[in-house]
């Protein structure tokens, strides 16, 4: 190809050629900017110390002193344990569950009874969390709930699940785990179908029986599916759903309830201290920036499909 | 002898293991349905025995008179309707953003690809965050609109994946090529071409984008303050939790009707804004189930 040729081929020409898709494109990129990249300018008042009436740019250059101030605040340390502990807790119990239901739906060889049992399972990720919220406290609330009525008159004293600091904490992980359950099974009922059919003949050929060939055939199988979701999980260790905690939380429960979204919402929106909370979550979304970056990293080193 | 006593003893470790894992995952599911056959059944009772904690699976004291009390006051209707008129538009724009960003960048010689892909998929990792976000609706002038429920979440990054991700392995370029020799313009491509090849994928970012929507109460709870007839289903439940009295304070008691217990009320709330959705999942799954897979490719 000549240089001629080649200078025709500036931005003019795609211009002129893909114009329509340009036109098609400029309609998502202008929602894109104006609500995802217009939201990020705000970013600037978390070095200025915001006020409403003189706006983003007539507010005053503070440098790092509203960091200083959220590192510095009594709740912010709680509030960074409070998101780290709700997300290890739900990562030590939420994510095994889908892949021993998967391993045991698969076994089942009813066609009828694992469509129906799967179509149930995945209730409740089609549930809002104030669903999930307003259910819990019909289940377990101290006075009105039905557990709590089942174990009264069993004879035994009324537990508060969901009313006291530690229990609301074994609470939540619960109820998150089995609202995630059975929909985590997907992906990895859809790895063991590629698992050949071979290598369990030969697994019991050998003598294997169920418990061997899924410990030996099935989860070296979709291990890569495995370490891939898990370190995608890692990689939101810093995040959390605020609609989660809020739909669960309660005045009697503070202590782990004060994670950093609620928080946010708190100086934030219910208290108008705008360059505050802008600053803890930016803070939250920088590390959670970087522990994803990690993540792919991590996820690319070991050999597996990145994230990115 | 020995062999049939192996196959015989391996037959009922078969029969014993399949009833453990026959009956768990009876059990397991179990914990989904139950709490709703609960609170189905507290809804519609007699609000002495539910006081009393005598409901458990089975109404006592059958009653509609709390789902009456639902229909009469206009708020919860208005609430529901708010969130119909709100999913169905943000579903509808949220679509034609999707297809619109997908399209272009799924052609490979699609001059700044590249650039525009990150700049879409960068939305995904980092964001303003809630003050931000808030502060711009302000600017904005959309807090206590129904816009703000529909506009800035319309454009899903994360749908924008999927949808490139099927449009590059479904759509061949040749016949896209072809197409443009014959004269068409990339409108009717992707109207008469491109479309009728995805519907199925179609399907099921609208129904991501759908439910997602019906089931979000977040922004409005941050952005939907003085105007209570603007709360959605979600927020107006959210409210009715809190503060179970809400709605109902204005109700005249004089009629000779009892109150209806504010505990047989939130049960019939939430059966309220439960039964549309465990009446359409059943019959979707499998859109999702498909949606799920394309995203897991990548993402």
């Amino acid at each position: 190809m000549s240089d001629h040729l080649l200078k025709k081929k500036g931005p003019g020409f795609y211009l002129r050629r893909d114009w329509q898709l340009y036109a098609l494109l400029s309609l998502p990129l202008a929602f894109a900017l104006l609500f995802k990249y217009g939201a990020m300018f705000g970013l600037v008042i978390a070095f200025k110390d915001y006020k409403i009436l003189k706006g983003f740019l007539g507010s005053e250059w503070v440098g790092w002193e509203i960091f200083r101030q959220v590192f510095t605040h009594r709740s912010f340390l709680k509030s960074v344990r409070n998101t780290l502990l709700l997300n290890i807790l739900d990562l030590i119990v939420s994510f095994p569950m889908p892949i021993v239901l998967a391993l045991l739906l698969n076994e089942i060889r009813s066609r009828a009874f694992k469509k129906i049992s799967q179509t149930v399972l995945y209730l409740p990720h089609f549930l809002s969390w104030i669903i999930i919220g307003s259910l819990a406290y019909q289940l377990f609330s101290v006075d009105n709930g039905i557990v709590n009525a089942v174990i009264a008159s069993a004879g035994m004293d009324r537990f508060p699940f969901l009313q006291k600091d530690v229990p609301w904490l074994f609470s939540y992980v619960v109820i998150g785990a089995w609202q995630s359950m059975g929909w985590g099974t997907i992906i990895y009922l859809a790895a063991i179908t590629s698992v050949s059919p071979e290598l369990y003949e030969a697994a019991r050929i050998d003598g294997a029986g169920r418990i061997r060939q899924m410990w030996n055939v099935t989860l070296p199988c979709i291990r890569s599916t495995i370490v891939t979701l898990l370190i995608m999980n890692l990689g939101r260790i810093m995040g959390g759903s605020f609609e989660r905690v809020n739909s669960l939380m309660n005045y009697a429960t503070t202590e782990f309830t004060s994670t950093i979204p609620v928080l946010v919402y708190e100086w934030g929106i219910q208290n108008s201290k705008f360059s505050r909370a802008t600053a803890l979550g930016l803070f939250q979304s920088l590390v959670g920036l970087i522990l994803v970056l990690l993540a792919d990293r991590a996820a690319k080193k070991l050999g597996e499909q990145g994230l990115i | 002898m020995a062999r049939s006593l192996t196959y015989l003893r391996r037959k009922t470790g078969q029969i014993l293991s399949d009833g453990i894992i026959y009956l768990f995952i009876t059990l397991v599911s179990l914990t989904c349905v139950l709490p709703f056959i609960h609170v189905l059944a507290k809804s519609v009772s007699d609000e002495n025995y539910v006081v009393t904690q005598q409901v458990v699976l089975w109404p006592k004291g059958l009653t509609l008179e709390a789902y009456r009390k639902i229909f009469a006051d206009g708020s919860i209707l208005r609430s529901f309707n708010v969130s119909v008129f709100v999913t169905v538009v943000f579903t509808l724009l949220g679509m034609v953003l999707t297809v619109c960003a997908a399209y272009p960048l799924s052609r490979r010689d699609f001059k700044g690809r590249t650039l525009f892909s990150f700049l879409f998929m960068f939305t995904l990792y980092f964001s303003g965050g809630i003050i931000p976000e808030y502060l711009l609706m302000y600017k904005l002038g959309l807090l206590d609109r129904m816009a703000v429920m529909i506009l800035p979440l319309a454009f899903s990054a994360y749908n924008f994946l999927i949808m490139k991700t099927s449009l590059q392995s479904s759509v061949s370029e040749s016949l896209i090529e072809s197409a443009v020799i014959d004269g068409a313009n990339h409108f009717t491509i992707l109207l008469r071409v491109i479309l009728p090849l995805v519907k199925p994928i179609l399907a099921t970012l609208s129904l991501f984008y759908m439910v997602g929507r019906w089931n979000t109460y977040m922004d409005a709870l941050f952005y939907i303050k003085q105007r209570t007839d603007l709360r959605p289903l979600q927020l107006k439940l959210y409210y009715l939790i809190i503060a179970a009295s809400e709605a109902f304070q204005s109700q005249p008691t004089d009629t000779g009707v009892r109150m209806t217990n504010p505990e047989v009320l939130k049960a019939s709330c939430i059966m309220f804004a439960t039964v549309p959705i465990v009446c359409i999942y059943p019959f979707l799954q499998k859109y999702f189930v498909k949606g799920v897979m394309i995203g897991a490719v990548k993402g």
